[in-house]
Formats: C-alpha cells, structure tokens, sequence
C-alpha cells in the first residue's frame, strides 16, 4: 500500500513535467504576441516591443525559455502577467479558492441529488419512475451548458428575481449555489444514470437473496447490502468528476462572471499570457492526479477484493 | 419388508407442545412466472411436508421446480414477476403465505433458514464473514457488535474452520470453495432454526468436499434436530442422508417414498430412468443409460403426464389424462407408508 501510494507519486514527476512542456509548446504556437497585444490598434515603434521582449526573455530559444520557466517554478515563482504586472502565483491564489467553493457545492450537489435519483430509480427498474429520471437525465446530457446556464440565469435572476445575475468579484457562497447547480447537473446525470444501472443490477444478485434469506429488515438489507456494492463504480465516476470540476468551468463561470480558474485560463488565453496558462493548467492536472490516486485508494476500501502491492 | 423411519428414534421435536403436526406442511402449492413469451407454470400442485429432525429429499431435473418451490417457503421469489396464484405453506400450522411482511421477516433466518448453491455469490463480497455470521445475532437478538463477533467465530469453529479467531476478518473470496459452504451453514445454523432447506448444498464443490460438507450438515441437523429439506439432484447424496424422497418432475410431485424405499423398487418410470442413469461398477465399458429427450418446456407442459413424451412405457391415456399421486400399495393390497406415485401404470412399474 505505501510502496503503491510512493510510486503514484513519483509518477506525478514526468506527468509534471510532461503536461508543461505541451502547454508551453502550445502557447508558442499560437499565433499573436502578448507584447504587440498591449498596444492595442496603436502603432508601435518595432524597437521598443524588441526591447520589451528583451526584458521579459521573450527573445531567448523556446527551450531556454522553458528552462528559465522551469527553474523559476522550482523557486515558487510562476513568472507575471505581461499585462497587469501581477504576480501568476497571485492571479492563482485569488482564483482557485473560488473554484474550490464552487466545485465543492457543485459536487455535493451532484453526489447527494445524483445518488438518491440513482436509488429512488433502481429500486424500481423498468417502472414509470425510472423511465421518468431516464428520460430526465437524457435531457441534462444532451442540452449544452451553456444553454442551461442561460436559462436558469433568465429564469432564477431575470424573471423570478431570486439571485443576482452575476456572481461578485468576492463570490459569496449563496452567490454560487445557482452557478453550482448548473455545473453539477452534468455529472448529476451521469451519476444518476450509473447509480440506477448499479442499483437495479445488485439487486438481482444471490447476495441480496441471502439477505433476505436471513431476515434483515429492508432497510438493512439495501442500505448496508445493496448500497456497498452499487457505490463502487460510482466513487470511480466521482473521483474523476471532482478532478474536472476543480479545474474550473470556463463556460459556466464565463456565464455567471464567477472569477475561479476557468474563467482567467480563458482571460489568459486571449491575451497569450503564457506563464499565466501554463501556471493554471500545471496546477490543475496536479490537482487531477491527487484526486484520482485518492479515488483509487478509496476503491480498495470499498471493494476489499482489490489489493495495491 | 420393514421401513426404516430415522424419524421414530429422535427425541422430540423442539416446541412440540404447541403443535403436533408436521413443522412445515405445503399443500398444493402453485407458482408461476409471467414472462413476455407468455406464463411459465413453474410449480403446479405440490404437496410436501417434513417435521423435525427429519430429512426430505426433493429430487430433480433442472427446471422442475425444486428451488422455485423452496424459494416460495423462505418468501424470496421475485415478485412480480413471480406468483403464487394457489396453495398454502404451513410453518407449525400457520399459513405463511397470508402473513405480514414483518411477521414473515422474523420467521426467516430466525425459524427457517437457508443454505444456498454458490457460496461464493450468495455471501456479499464487500463485508467480512465475520460480519455477515454476527448481522444474524445483532438483527434477531439485538446483540453488542463485540457479543456478535463472539458468536460468530464460535459458529465458524462449530463448521469446523480452521484458526476461525483469525479468519473471522476475511472476506469471503479468501476462502476456499469448501469453507465458504461452512460458513453458509454456519450462517443458516446461526439461530438454531427449526428448519433448513438446502438448496443444492455441495453442487459447487469437488467430491471429497461434498462428503464433508453433507456429512457436518447431517451432524449439526441431528444435535439440533432440525427438519431439513435437501434440494439436489444427485441421487448418491440422497442415499446416506434423507429419510424420505419427493421426486419432481415439470412442476409436479410425481413419486414420494421413503429413502431405501425408492432405491429398491421405484413406482414412476422417471425414476427407475434418474436410478438407471447412475454409473454402476458392475456395468463398467458399457453405455450408460440417459432418460430420452429433454425435461419439458415449462410454457408448454405437455397435456395428460407431463412425462409421456419421454416415458419408454406410454400409452395413450398419458397423452390425455392427468395422473393423479396416489397411494402405492403392495400386490396383495397391504399398505407401504409413505409412498406415493402419479403414474397410471405404478401398479406395472414397482410391481412388473
């Protein structure tokens, strides 16, 4: 088990470094420059942007710059935004907690309402319940975020008056209950989805016979029983879902002007803040590896068949 | 001839003041399935009855309805699609089939137990045996955790598993087949049940397992005296264990007798079929018998005996006309208890 965990981690160390090298490649590719992009329309003297770059290290071969990335991440320092002169790590330590708050609501959100749809549905397979939420969560799958997000911004804030439109730039939590709801209802399908199919199919099972068999009473039987062997491909999903949720929404945090992760990933994508992008991506595929090698030992736990050597 | 009848020699049955019947009485039980091809007629008109200490044999084919009836007793047949349109199960002379859920909840387990075929799918893989053994005593009996747990590795070395202490915190796929059919024992036995039905208890494992296992089962059956209904299909289990036999054929009873009984002078030709197909030493390098065709398909049972199509014997009343189970007699009219056959040739059959 900690031979396991260490060697997850030290696999962390080539995915690190992997996943910023194709990040700050990809940035270079991009077309436009964030030195030219500060001018805006005005005409610019050729000499001065030289400069500028110069002074940034923009001039240097793309792996000198990698290099001079690198060792400055291993300092603590995620380099600055061209723009507004702000610190990365600064931009990130704002952002992030926002995303957080927002992930967490939108994840309880989906694990409460998702499961109890899951097993409200699966205890009846094939009745008119369950065809209720299957068609309930189809209809969650295929309309676009963006779509529901506009819509329940319309519904909730414009015509019934009950939130603010846009989030603050300080992000009060009941602020980002409606924005939450939005983000979650996604992975809420899809839990609701593999709780039922989960649910329905251990039913059938010999072990639920014998607990019957035994005389347990019913709530027993499905909330001991049942629900230990249903939850295990369900931590899998939300494992997953948890790491995706943290690496912020651009669409829904754009919609509902909720400042978190996305939402300045997408604002230093328009302006190539390099550093900027790289930084934010960095911490969210670290973010992504944490969660899901938690999820992996959380599995063990729950399916004691399963062995880490 | 003398019968042998295990059944006088016990001592009396557990509670016998309040009911001098037989423990479980089911009479003319019918279960069917509704499917979309149209409705399976599963178990149609079966009569048993087992009291304690006694051993009932159920033997058949797969598809004759030996578990689905068996599963109507405990009260775990999936219904719907499953319905019990007719019939009566009586525990001690009460109708199981018109009580309440709970009242039929705390009989289960507690008066009734059952010991299934897989071990390893009937035990829920997740929880530890230990846990699974120690639920029984903390649901019927409302012990502490740690009581329970007591309890439980004193049932496991009851079964006769090895370092149960240790073993008590494993999970059910870190045994071996022949351990996890003790601890389904040891699970059934847990409360001390008036009555266990074995659903085809040594199916899944190997012969030299198989006898352990029957034999630990016909032990603890004698020291609690329990009534035990054995569902199998192997007629050499049979032999060394039940006391009486029920012969299922398509849903429906059609021999009873008593063990040796049966062995020795069987009253339907489905049965002189299942004893001719067993290997014998004495018939080694020659070809073994196999009852012609295949058991009939539950949709359609065919009309009059639902064996003719496959009876080397039939004649035209066994296309049309439905044998009743009678009695079967001796030639000169006297009295064999205990056995009965629906076929209308019986008389050609024990006697021919």
């Amino acid at each position: 088990m900690g031979r396991y965990v260490a060697r997850r981690l030290l696999q962390m160390i080539p995915v690190f470094l992997g996943s910023t090298l194709l990040v700050f490649l990809m940035m270079y590719a991009l077309p436009g420059d964030p030195v030219r992009a500060l001018a805006g329309e005005q005409a610019v003297d050729q000499a001065q942007i030289a400069q500028v770059k110069k002074d940034l290290g923009l001039d240097l071969p793309i792996w000198q710059q990698y290099w001079n990335y690198l060792s400055g991440l291993f300092q603590g320092d995620f380099g600055t935004q061209i723009a507004t002169q702000r610190p990365v790590a600064d931009v990130i330590a704002d952002a992030f907690p926002i995303t957080v708050r927002l992930a967490l609501f939108a994840f309880a959100f989906t694990v409460i309402v998702g499961i109890s749809m899951g097993v409200f549905a699966g205890l009846k397979a094939d009745t008119l319940r369950d065809r209720g939420l299957l068609v309930l969560t189809l209809l969650l799958i295929s309309v676009p975020s963006f779509v529901l997000g506009f819509l329940a911004q319309y519904f909730f804030a414009h015509e019934l008056g009950w939130v603010e439109p846009n989030v603050s730039a300080v992000a009060a939590s009941q602020e980002l209950i409606l924005p939450a709801v939005v983000l979650g209802s996604l992975s809420l399908a899809y839990v609701a989805r593999l709780t039922r199919t989960s649910v329905a199919e251990n039913l059938r099972s010999d072990y639920m016979r014998t607990a019957v068999a035994k005389g347990l009473p019913k709530r027993r039987i499905i909330g001991v029983h049942l629900m230990r062997n249903s939850m295990i491909p369900v931590v899998t999903f939300l494992g997953t879902d948890i790491g995706t949720l943290m690496g912020g929404a651009v669409v829904t945090e754009g919609i509902f002007n909720v400042q978190g992760v996305g939402y300045n990933v997408f604002q230093a994508l328009k302006s190539r803040e390099g550093s900027t992008v790289v930084g934010i991506v960095t911490l969210i595929v670290v973010v992504y590896l944490v969660s899901s090698l938690i999820v992996d030992l959380l599995y063990a736990v729950l399916d004691p068949r399963i062995r880490y050597a | 001839m003398t019968i042998i009848d295990k059944t006088a020699d016990v001592p009396a049955p557990r509670g016998s003041t309040e009911n001098s019947g037989p423990l479980l009485d089911v009479r003319d039980l019918h279960v069917e399935f509704k499917t979309r091809d149209g409705v399976v007629k599963a178990v149609n008109g079966v009569n048993y009855s087992v009291s304690a200490g006694e051993t009932l044999a159920v033997l058949g084919e797969s598809g004759s309805g030996k578990s689905v009836t068996a599963q109507a007793i405990m009260g775990i047949l999936d219904m719907p699609p499953g319905r019990i349109p007719q019939g009566e199960i009586l525990f001690r002379g009460e109708d199981m089939l018109t009580m309440g859920y709970e009242e039929r909840r705390k009989i289960r387990g507690q008066k009734i137990a059952m010991i299934f075929q897989d071990a390893l799918s009937s035990l829920n893989p997740v929880l530890t045996v230990g846990y699974q053994l120690a639920e029984m005593f903390r649901v019927h009996q409302g012990l502490s955790k740690k009581d329970a747990k007591a309890k439980a590795i004193e049932l496991m070395d009851r079964v006769r598993i090895p370092a149960a202490k240790e073993r008590v915190n494993d999970y059910p796929h870190q045994f071996s087949g022949g351990m996890r059919q003790r601890i389904m024992i040891a699970m059934a036995l847990a409360l001390e049940p008036d009555l266990i039905i074995a659903d085809e208890p040594t199916t899944a494992l190997d012969v030299t397992v198989q006898a352990q296992v029957m034999d630990l089962l016909a032990e603890l059956q004698r020291e609690y005296n329990m009534g035990l209904i054995l569902i199998t299909h192997d007629l050499g289990v049979v032999a060394d264990v039940a006391d009486k036999i029920a012969v299922m054929y398509a849903g429906r009873i059609v021999e009873t007798a008593p063990v040796h009984e049966l062995y020795k002078r069987p009253a339907h030709p489905y049965t002189r079929g299942l004893l001719d197909s067993i290997p014998r030493l004495d018939q080694k390098g020659q070809e073994l018998y196999a009852i012609k065709g295949l058991p009939p398909n539950l949709l359609k049972i065919p009309t009059g005996c639902a064996f003719n199509p496959r009876c080397p014997k039939a004649q035209d009343i066994c296309r049309t006309d439905v044998p009743p189970l009678l009695s079967v007699t001796e030639r000169d009219g006297g009295e064999l208890p205990g056995r009965h056959s629906a076929c209308h040739f019986w008389k050609e059959q024990i006697h021919g």
